[in-house]
């Protein structure tokens, strides 16, 4: 059906993924201020691609099941971003909440 | 249940009905229709169970005081109305039953994806239902069908854990219907039924299984993060400690305003076969109306805030949603006019389904309508939380979705039993659910913008009358609700054979026997024409079978 | 995904695991794999919205979520993080050796991930106690005490609040450790379908599947862990 990657390959993701890891534990001891946040997600949002597209083998599939992938993270950020709507603006006027 | 229908004349041909017989074959089938028939037998006991809590509360608003019962059971009807009526009628309704039975027919295709996952979801619904019915029986619950923190997670003391844990289960159910409906109508399709040719059935199913999947996990988090609060004490929406009442609405809304979108999009795929079928044309604008299901599913989910205008939420947060809920209501509106173009220089025949359809097309405009006004900010402020938003969303749900239920049951009802209801008294059943339903409904507009408000057991004495009129409508439209309820059984086994076509309606289920054999075709069918060529010739065209 | 699908394969020849409203064994695995997607897509939304809510009081309340997130302890995080990884390799060559037909290796690749499973929930286990110990559990009366120390001199104006926060560290830990069980769970069905010689190059749907979800529940940590356990730990307490 699909190709079979290589043990190498995996073994290779999986090195990448321990060696973020810890990049990301010894980055967070260091204080960027709000840089942290944002590294720290940053590194999360690419070990999460490497599972997604070698470990789960997503790179084969069918663009269908892409579209499925990306739409249900999509999803989520549409969830957070429009949580994120009211709570960022209620301090933006003095009479900002409606009442 | 399966004796009555071991009639003699049904089993002349095999067919799903009388392939097995015994509670087993029922009870642990992998055929799609006969699940879709446990379906609608377990939702009607529901929709009657949520009838009586509605009969209930127009009784109680007979009079202006509250004098039947006192507030807090008077709670505890529109909360279990609320519950039953959204999580166990109107959210499974048409998917589950018609969808279940007619989406893999519609597509030529023999069975949905996963057989027993959807077996699966039923028996998931009944363990949901039986929740539910534990709530009711224990002593109810008072919270509203909404479930608000913090009365729902602290401060209340009623069964709200056991109605939440109900309501969390369906939802499963509800994951899994709209899962099968997804991957079956990917990959299951006859040759030659492209995305193109697809019946709006099946892409109004398609989209609500989106919303499904997509919306329904977060209501369920929701809800377990109340039973959690509650069950450990802990005041994770209680203001008391810091805790963000609008939080847990903005995450109940998440859900349950496309969940409204999950409730009518298939009553409006059942609406584009029926305006196709008795107008004899084909339907205008297919690329519109098919575009508009996905345009309705995806902006459905960005306006969820205008139920929260009033709660304190940012007025830069209700201004966007205000806008984008004005623009929800272009693709439902694009339909109306599709609908109403489909119809226009039609051969109209006017046969109790296309009764149902008339009464959707108008009573769901007016109920979108007065959406628009709830949409406006400024009028929102007045009206929120009286009568005018019980109204509105009773003419979209009750006016539009049951409606349309009622009209796709008359609709496919010979299919699925190979019998046929009788006419005249569906006819009469059909204008009393279309008189009922106004009567009651529409004199809530009035009140609610004179000010009544909503949820509460007593009344300013200047709405009486109108309230009357609304609980006699209400008696007219309960009438309406059991006279096919009758007929339907009746005709199980007194009503006279159907054919396999008796509308001369397109689609594939129209091409197979009545009620359709267990595969449901006998070879799988090539599809080589467009979903609704009627018009072009007397005889409706066979699809060409596969040899 | 508009091509029609083969007519109706032949009886005799197919597998003896093609499920008969398939035309062939791709359109099913091909279906379970697309079902599966969509499963896990509402497994995203479901924590999706724990991480909402959890993301919303966070930046509510930034001084006392710096103070919670002084009392997690990273190196459990880390090590967790870390035997997830290897538990999503050894399940990706379990899936591999699924696909090349290789049954010692399948059971083996299982049987590792399954204990690293274990192990993490073991951690997690440790965790979970240590908190109880250092009374940082609001769930329960009587196990919350937030009040201040002498390594957290101001810690108490905080305590209602980083309740709040903490409940939400045990739902959000608590279930994905539930999912982690379920895994554990999934895989031994796998394990014992597999000692069964089920599984051939032509029929390895269900450790596809289990494995789509094993590395989903590992997604689900990799943004749990810096969430929870890294952000804010470099900050002092204000």
């Amino acid at each position: 059906m699909h190709s079979v990657p290589s043990v190498r390959t995996y073994v290779t993701v999986w090195a990448v993924l321990t060696f973020l890891t810890f990049a990301t534990y010894y980055i967070a001891q260091i204080d960027l201020g709000p840089w942290n946040i944002v590294i720290a997600l940053c590194i999360a949002f690419f070990k999460m691609s490497l599972v997604i597209f070698f470990f789960m083998n997503l790179k084969a599939e069918s663009p269908l099941t892409k579209l499925f992938a990306a739409g249900g993270f999509f999803w989520m950020i549409l969830l957070l971003g429009q949580f994120f709507v009211d709570y960022i603006s209620r301090d933006w006027m003095p009479c900002g909440k409606m009442w | 249940m399966s004796t009555a229908l071991q009639t003699p004349e049904v089993a002349e041909t095999p067919n799903y009905l009388n392939s097995e017989y015994g509670w087993k074959s029922w009870l642990f089938t992998k055929d799609h229709k006969r699940i879709a028939v446990l379906y609608i037998i377990s939702i009607t006991v529901m929709f009657f169970i949520g009838g009586i809590f509605a009969s209930l509360i127009r009784i109680e608003l007979l009079t202006p005081q509250g004098d039947l019962v006192n507030s807090g059971t008077y709670n505890k009807f529109f909360t279990m109305h609320g519950i039953v009526m959204v999580f166990f009628f109107l959210i499974p309704s048409i998917p589950a039953t018609l969808g279940n039975f007619f989406l893999p027919m519609q597509i030529g295709a023999k069975y949905l994806a996963f057989p027993r996952i959807n077996l699966l979801s039923w028996y998931i619904y009944i363990a949901g239902a039986i929740f539910a019915l534990a709530a009711i029986v224990l002593g109810g619950v008072d919270t509203g069908w909404t479930f608000y923190t913090p009365f729902s997670s602290t401060y209340s003391n009623t069964f709200v854990i056991t109605a939440a844990v109900g309501v969390f289960i369906a939802g499963f159910s509800s994951i899994l219907t709209g899962l099968n409906f997804i991957v079956t109508v990917h990959k299951m399709r006859a040759p030659g039924m492209t995305w193109g040719r697809l019946p709006l059935f099946v892409w109004a199913n398609y989209a609500t299984s989106l919303i499904q999947v997509l919306g329904t996990p977060v209501v369920a988090i929701t809800l377990a993060l109340v039973g959690l609060e509650r069950a450990f004490h802990i005041g994770i929406f209680d203001p008391a400690i810091g805790g963000d009442p609008i939080l847990f609405q903005h995450m109940f809304w998440f859900y349950s305003h496309p969940a409204v979108y999950i409730m009518i999009l298939p009553g409006m795929g059942v609406i584009s076969e029926l305006v196709t079928c008795f107008s004899r044309k084909s339907i205008f604008g297919y690329p519109f109306v098919a575009a508009s299901s996905l345009g309705i599913a995806i902006i459905g989910f960005l306006v969820w805030g205008h139920h929260m205008f009033v709660t304190g939420m940012s007025m830069y947060a209700s201004l966007y949603f205000s806008l984008l809920t004005m623009l929800v209501a272009v693709p439902s509106a694009i339909k109306i006019f599709n609908w109403t173009a489909t119809m226009f220089r039609g051969s109209i025949s006017y046969d109790t389904p296309m009764l149902y359809a008339f009464g959707f097309i108008g009573l769901f405009t007016i109920g979108g309508l007065t959406g628009l006004f709830l949409a406006t900010l400024g009028v929102d402020v007045h009206v929120t939380d009286t009568y005018f938003v019980v109204a509105h969303f009773h003419y979209v749900m009750v006016g539009g979705m049951v409606l349309a239920y009622l009209g796709g049951m008359h609709f496919w009802w010979p299919k699925i039993t190979g019998r046929m209801y009788p006419e005249g008294w569906a006819k009469f059943a059909a204008l009393l659910v279309f008189a009922g339903f106004n009567l009651t409904f529409f004199p809530q507009f009035i009140t609610g913008y004179l000010g009544q408000p909503r949820r509460y057991h007593a009344y300013a004495p200047e709405f009486q009358v109108l309230n009357v009129m609304s609980t006699a409508g209400a008696s007219v439209l309960g009438l309406g609700y059991i006279i096919p309820l009758i007929y339907f059984l009746w005709s199980m086994k007194y009503g006279p054979k159907a054919g396999n076509n008796p509308w001369n309606a397109k689609g594939l289920e129209w091409q197979t026997t009545s009620p359709p054999p267990t595969f449901n075709f006998e070879q799988t069918p090539i599809v080589t024409e467009d979903a609704y060529a009627y018009g072009s010739e007397s005889a409706p065209e066979e699809a060409h079978h596969h040899d | 995904m508009t091509e029609p699908h083969s007519a109706v394969a032949e009886h005799a020849e197919h597998s003896p695991y093609l499920r008969h409203h398939f035309d062939s064994m791709e359109q099913q695995f091909d279906s379970a794999t697309l079902g599966m997607w969509v499963f896990l897509l509402t497994e995203i939304m479901f924590f999706g919205g724990m991480f909402g809510a959890y993301t919303v009081y966070r930046s509510m309340y930034p001084a006392a979520f710096a103070s919670t997130s002084m009392h997690m302890n990273p190196a459990f995080g880390a090590a967790n993080t870390a035997v997830l990884i290897v538990s999503s390799l050894t399940m990706a060559l379990a899936v591999r050796s699924a696909r090349l037909g290789k049954q010692q290796a399948l059971q083996m690749f299982l049987v590792l991930t399954m204990l690293f499973g274990i192990a993490f929930l073991v951690i997690k286990g440790f965790e979970y106690h240590e908190h109880w110990v250092d009374m940082k559990v609001p769930l329960f009366s009587g196990h919350w005490d937030y009040s201040n120390t002498p390594e957290f001199p101001h810690q108490a104006q905080y305590s209602h609040q980083a309740q709040i926060l903490f409940c939400f560290y045990f739902f959000m830990t608590g279930f994905h450790a539930l999912h982690m069980l379920v895994g554990v769970g999934l895989m031994t069905t796998i394990l014992m379908m597999a000692r069964h010689g089920i599984f051939s190059k032509d029929y390895f749907t269900p450790v596809e599947i289990s494995g789509l979800y094993w590395h989903f529940v590992d997604i689900v940590w990799i943004f749990l862990f810096p969430l929870l356990y890294l952000i804010g730990n470099a900050r002092k307490l204000i």
